[in-house]
C-alpha cells in the first residue's frame, strides 16, 4: 500500500534503511516493555492491538494531506466544504479521522498566511500528517513561532511582505490544523494526483509557501 | 450548553497563574480579542488531567488576538493575528 | 513555554524507532480505551523533575509520564512494575526487544 506514495514529500523516507538503534537497553525502554508486558498480562491490551496501532501510524503521512489540498484546488466545492468542517470533508475523501480531535483547515490566499503550532505541547493533525518532525515539538520552534512568526518563517526560506499578514494558530486543546497552501502558478494543466505530488509536509503546517 | 459568547464578540481571557495543569497558555492571560469560532462541547481538559471526569463539558473558542496586542514589543504588521482555543472558563466579557 | 527566548529553529528530525513507536501506540490504545487521557500525559511531562523535560528525548518523556499515570491511577503496581523490571534484566538471551 505504501508502494504507491510519491516520495516528494520532505520527511524521513519510509524505504531508506533504517538503522536499528534499539540494540542498546536505556532504561526508558526498559520502562516501555515492562509497562506493555503489564498491561498485556493484566488484559488491558494486546500485543495485536499494539502492532495494529504502529500500521496505522506508519500509513499515515503528509500523503494524505496532500490529497486533500489537491482535491480543494481542483474542485471548489469540495474546498468549500473543507474549509467549513475539515473532519466531514476528510471523511468524505476517505481519509480517516479516529481522533476525537477536530480538523480545522485553514486558507492561505495572497493576503493572509497561516502557521501552526502548538506552544503547550505537541498537538500535530497526526490523521493528515502523520507523527511531527522533531523541530516542530522543539523548544525553540514552540517559544518563537508566536511572538516572532516572520523571523521564523524567515528561518524556513519563507519572506512575507508587509501587506500579507501573518495568522498564526496555537493548537493548543481540542482542534487541529491543516494549512492548505496556494496552488503554484503553472499547474493548470495538472491533474488532481500531479498537483498531490506538489504538495509538501512543511507547507501545510505553514512554515512554507510552494 | 448555550455558549455564553458568540462569533464577533470581544472577550477577556481571565488573569491568573491557579494551580494544577492549565491549558490557557500563559502569554494570552489578561489579553483581549475576539471569538472567531466556537468549537463546541468538550471535557474540561484541566480535570482530565488528574483522571476525573471532565464534566461538566465546557465550550471551546477559538479566539483571535492582534499580535501587537499580545506582544508590546511585537515586530511586524498590524494585520497580524494569532488564534488561541480557550475554554469559556477563562473567558469573560470585555468592558 | 509560547514567548519564550529561544535560538534558531534546527530543523532536524528522525526516522521514529520502533520502541518510539510502542511507546505512542500504548498512549493511543489506553485512550481509546478511556483508561488514560492526553491531558494526564501533559500533565505527568509538565511534572517531569528539574531539568528532566531537556534532559529526556520526546518519547522517553512519554513513558516517564504513562507509567507515573498508570500508577496514580491503580492500573499498574509499583511492585508489579519492580519486579518486571527485575525480570527483564534476568532474561538469559538479554531482554526482548522489539517484539510486542
Amino acid at each position: 500500500m505504501m508502494d504507491n506514495i510519491p516520495h516528494t514529500h520532505e520527511g524521513p523516507n519510509p524505504h531508506a534503511p533504517r538503522p536499528d538503534h534499539d540494540d542498546t537497553l536505556t532504561h526508558h525502554k526498559r520502562l516501555e516493555i515492562a509497562v506493555r508486558e503489564l498491561l498485556i498480562e493484566k488484559g488491558f491490551l494486546t500485543a495485536d492491538e499494539i502492532r495494529e496501532a504502529i500500521e496505522r501510524m506508519d500509513a499515515r503521512g503528509p500523503h494524505l494531506g496532500a490529497k486533500l489540498v489537491a482535491r480543494a484546488w481542483v474542485d471548489p466545492t469540495f474546498k468549500t466544504r473543507l474549509l467549513k468542517d475539515g473532519s466531514t470533508a476528510a471523511d468524505e475523501a476517505g481519509v480517516q479521522m479516529d481522533q476525537p480531535t477536530r480538523l480545522i483547515v485553514v486558507e492561505n490566499t495572497p493576503q493572509v498566511h497561516n502557521l501552526v503550532v502548538c506552544t503547550l505541547c505537541s498537538c500535530y493533525p497526526r490523521m493528515v500528517l502523520g507523527i511531527p518532525p522533531d523541530w516542530y515539538k522543539s523548544r525553540a520552534y514552540r517559544s518563537r513561532a508566536v511572538h516572532e512568526p516572520r523571523t521564523v518563517l524567515a528561518e524556513f526560506g519563507t519572506h512575507l511582505a508587509d501587506d500579507v499578514a501573518v495568522r498564526v494558530h496555537d493548537s493548543t486543546a481540542d482542534m487541529r490544523y491543516l494549512v492548505l497552501p496556494m496552488r503554484p502558478k503553472g499547474t493548470e494543466g495538472f491533474d488532481e494526483a500531479r498537483l498531490a505530488e506538489l504538495v509538501t509536509r512543511d507547507s501545510m503546517i505553514g512554515v512554507t509557501t510552494l | 450548553m448555550t455558549p455564553r459568547f458568540s462569533v464577533g464578540t470581544s472577550v477577556n481571557v481571565r488573569r491568573g497563574n491557579p494551580p494544577g495543569h492549565i491549558r490557557t497558555p500563559y502569554y494570552i492571560r489578561g489579553k483581549s480579542g475576539t471569538v472567531e469560532r466556537i468549537c463546541g462541547e468538550f471535557r474540561n481538559p484541566e480535570e482530565l488531567a488528574y483522571g476525573r471526569s471532565g464534566e461538566p463539558m465546557q465550550v471551546l473558542y477559538r479566539v483571535r488576538f492582534s499580535q501587537k496586542d499580545v506582544w508590546p514589543d511585537y515586530r511586524g504588521p498590524v494585520n497580524d493575528t494569532i488564534d488561541v482555543e480557550l475554554y469559556e472558563h477563562w473567558l469573560e466579557p470585555a468592558h | 513555554m509560547g514567548g519564550l527566548q529561544a535560538g534558531p529553529v534546527e530543523r532536524v528530525e528522525h526516522d521514529y524507532q520502533l520502541w518510539e513507536k510502542r511507546v505512542d501506540a500504548l498512549m493511543v490504545l489506553l485512550s481509546r480505551k478511556r483508561r488514560f487521557t492526553v491531558d494526564e500525559l501533559r500533565k505527568g511531562i509538565e511534572s517531569l523533575p528539574g531539568d528532566a523535560y531537556d534532559r529526556l528525548t520526546y518519547y522517553e518523556r512519554w513513558i516517564s509520564s504513562i507509567t507515573s499515570a498508570l500508577i496514580h491511577r491503580g492500573t499498574i503496581s509499583i511492585e508489579e512494575l519492580r519486579a518486571k523490571l527485575a525480570d527483564i534484566e534476568r532474561r538469559p538471551d538479554g531482554p526482548q526487544i522489539g517484539k510486542p
